[in-house]
């Protein structure tokens, strides 16, 4: 093996054809699209050089700050609901439903592996106020309260794709943070509770500190996830009502490919990267301190 | 031979990322075309006319047709004209500004010059062809109007007298009507919320006869804006109607075909739409309240407005473009057979008025249909739509958030800042 992985022409030929790949679809497009940041227009009309003026353009425009504000939003929301209720349950897997917790996995998880654009269907569906009533507001008027127009008021939009994504995720970060769980040794779990801690306790001196590692990731994974989030939105309320669950993701495709505004859609799209790794440096350095700690 | 392989792997994935040459795009020796989910009066028309007027066309170039979904049929547009690759015939995009890049880019014929040397020049009425090119601000022709439509309120003739009511002249009177509809228990209007501009329609109507028939051509050239007071009003005229629930439960979820079923189920009294409904209204299968139970009311005057009532909101619908790449002989021969024969095709078939001339006139068409052809010969003047002069962004702003004047969710000055916003940008 040493030998094969000394061999530069192995080597080149191993990864070769992987580098070119992801050069292709992925370098490549990065690129250029940083290079539509400096420029005007689309391909049906041609580029023309315009400077920063698309960066000035962002941060005067009241569409994109609205967009940011959806997108911080959703994603903080998204994430603690997505990785408590994830934590939540591996709890409920480790502890309480142990050796049995396996068919109750399977189910929860289930939700993850279907497409996001079924999903959506079906929460339209659930949801639906007109032209035929859907089961919730069924419900609701069997209960004698009138059909409530979930997809026409923004406050109301926006807690159903957050239901949606929980719905959705819950049971993969369930699984991961199970995993982390699994690792904790058991005879130190069996030495805190001789020492009396048991319950919440337990909990946050013991499994929330040793699990803090799988956390992290989870907080990364989750808020890189959700401050990208797209497919769901386009498939449940394509941005709206009016532009109220519009995130930068949807703005930047719409301006790009709607409006016919390449460099705009591309600066939306830097921004957007940045956010993602100014999100994440903050998750770091925050957390940075009590892995060290631990 | 390692060198090879990922050469060869690079070049794959090279034509992969390349344009897409089969699929919507045009290839030689099939004539494609790209419609619009949402219409299937155009490809009916098509499909019918190559079984019979255009079957030597149809054999020597079969046709290909190919759809997309309304709200993002724009966006497909430019993405196709982007990598070159528009289908020989599609529906035109429904923003001008859109249509105007393509014109400025050479993506689209001259049809013009082509019908010209075709020798069927003449089988598109005047009318028709001044309104597509004042719509472009072109002095060429550039796509063909496979409809000619006014629009206005079609209403329910029994439940109006059921209750009462004459069709409104005035916007008093209408809003009159829906009070009473509305508290018979009727759903006074049927609109597409989803859809947002059959309202946004409302709203440019509305201008055109309270501020006269230049007013939006004014806002386009920037003598003034939408957020006047004067533009404001028209646009709380019309979510005073969202507001009082004139629409109808959660009308921010109906689409256009939902409204359509509303209409012709008898849900609803008035519903506002261009003459291409006629196709539907026409169709036994979906029209349950009977094509002689409906009656059109124009737009109604606005008190003291500058406009009046016989300035009819006319279009071209979605008029069909031809792609310059790929054009020849084949394309050339559809085209000639098409401007010769879709105008008594489409009014036979679908009862569909066009903007081509007509060769053989059916004896008997409904009464819908003959409304329509009455009311585009006697009107003096016509009035574009809302949006015709607004750029992409300012549209799409415009329609996206149309929904929310008929739910009462967002308020007309709130609406007219949106707008003008968009529209500013560019």
């Amino acid at each position: 093996m040493e030998r094969v992985l000394g061999d530069k022409r192995a080597i080149l030929i191993l990864l070769g054809p992987a580098l070119l790949v992801y050069s292709l679809i992925m370098l490549v497009p990065i690129v250029w699209s940083l290079g539509y940041t400096v420029l005007d227009g689309n391909p049906i009309v041609g580029f023309t050089f315009n400077g920063f003026d698309n960066f000035i353009k962002f941060f005067q425009d009241p569409a994109a700050w609205s967009a940011i504000w959806f997108t911080v939003r959703f994603a903080v929301v998204m994430t603690v609901l997505q990785v408590g209720a994830g934590f939540g349950l591996s709890l409920l897997y480790v502890f309480w439903l142990k050796r049995s917790s396996s068919a109750i996995r399977t189910i929860i998880f289930f939700p993850i592996v279907l497409p996001t654009v079924a999903v959506a269907l079906l929460f339209q569906r659930l949801f639906e106020a007109a032209p035929t009533t859907g089961p919730v507001n069924s419900f609701l008027n069997l209960l004698g309260i009138d059909s409530v127009d979930w997809f026409g008021t923004p406050a109301a939009s926006f807690w159903i794709l957050l239901l949606m994504g929980l719905w959705q995720s819950m049971g993969f970060y369930g699984v991961l943070l199970y995993a982390g769980l699994l690792d904790i040794p058991e005879e130190m779990l069996e030495s805190a509770r001789l020492d009396g801690a048991g319950g919440w306790k337990l909990i946050r001196t013991i499994v929330l500190p040793l699990s803090l590692p799988v956390l992290l990731s989870s907080l990364i994974f989750s808020i890189n996830g959700t401050l990208k989030v797209f497919d769901s939105v386009v498939a449940l309320t394509n941005g709206g009502p009016g532009n109220a669950t519009t995130p930068l993701t949807v703005y930047m495709f719409q301006t790009s490919f709607t409006y016919g505004q390449y460099g705009y859609g591309s600066t939306i799209a830097l921004m957007l990267t940045i956010l993602c790794l100014i999100f994440t440096i903050f998750i770091f350095r925050s957390t940075r301190r009590d892995v060290t700690k631990s | 031979m390692p060198l090879v392989a990922v050469f060869g792997a690079g070049a794959l994935l090279l034509t992969a990322c390349g344009p897409a040459g089969g699929g919507s795009g045009a290839a030689s020796g099939t004539f494609t075309y790209l419609g619009q989910t949402e219409n299937t009066t155009i490809i009916g028309t098509l499909n019918a006319l190559a079984k019979d007027q255009c079957a030597a066309e149809e054999k020597a170039a079969p046709l290909t047709a190919d759809k997309s979904a309304g709200p993002q049929f724009d966006q497909k547009l430019q993405l196709l004209a982007g990598q070159d690759a528009l289908s020989n015939m599609s529906m035109a995009a429904g923003t001008p500004s859109l249509m105007q890049q393509f014109i400025d880019a050479d993506q689209v014929v001259d049809l013009s010059a082509e019908l010209e040397e075709l020798g069927v020049a003449d089988k598109i009425l005047p009318a028709a062809e001044s309104t597509i090119k004042a719509l472009y601000g072109e002095d060429k022709l550039y796509s063909l109007p496979t409809e000619f439509n006014i629009e206005g309120f079609w209403y329910n003739k029994a439940i109006l007298a059921d209750n009462g009511i004459e069709a409104p002249a005035t916007w008093d009177d209408l809003v009159e009507a829906a009070a009473t509809l509305d508290g018979a228990g009727v759903q006074p209007f049927s609109a597409a919320g989803k859809d947002g501009w059959p309202i946004t329609r409302l709203v440019g109507d509305y201008i055109a006869r309270d501020l006269g028939p230049d007013a939006l051509r004014a806002v386009a050239d920037g003598d003034a804006k939408l957020t006047d007071p004067e533009y404001v009003k028209a646009a709380d005229a019309v979510a005073a109607l969202g507001e009082a629930g004139y629409f109808g439960e959660a009308i921010g979820s109906i689409d256009y075909n939902a409204a359509i079923n509303e209409f012709l189920t008898g849900k609803s009294a008035f519903f506002y739409m261009g003459s291409w409904a006629l196709a539907n209204f026409n169709d036994e299968a979906q029209n349950t309240i009977g094509a002689d139970n409906i009656g059109f009311a124009p737009f109604p005057d606005v008190e003291g407005g500058k406009g009046s009532i016989d300035q009819v909101p006319a279009n071209v619908g979605v008029p069909v473009m031809f792609a310059q790449k790929d054009f020849g002989d084949d394309q050339a021969a559809w085209l000639k057979c098409i401007v010769s024969n879709y105008g008594d095709a489409v009014l036979n078939e679908s009862g569909v008025v066009s903007g081509f001339a007509l060769d053989n006139p059916p004896a008997d068409l409904p009464e819908t249909t003959q409304i329509v052809q009455q009311q585009i010969q006697d009107a003096p003047s016509s009035i574009l739509w809302f949006e015709a002069l607004f750029t992409s962004k300012g549209t799409s702003v415009s329609q996206t958030n149309g929904g929310g004047l008929a739910s009462g969710s967002i308020s007309g000055a709130d609406f007219m800042k949106l707008v003008q916003a968009a529209n500013d940008e560019g």
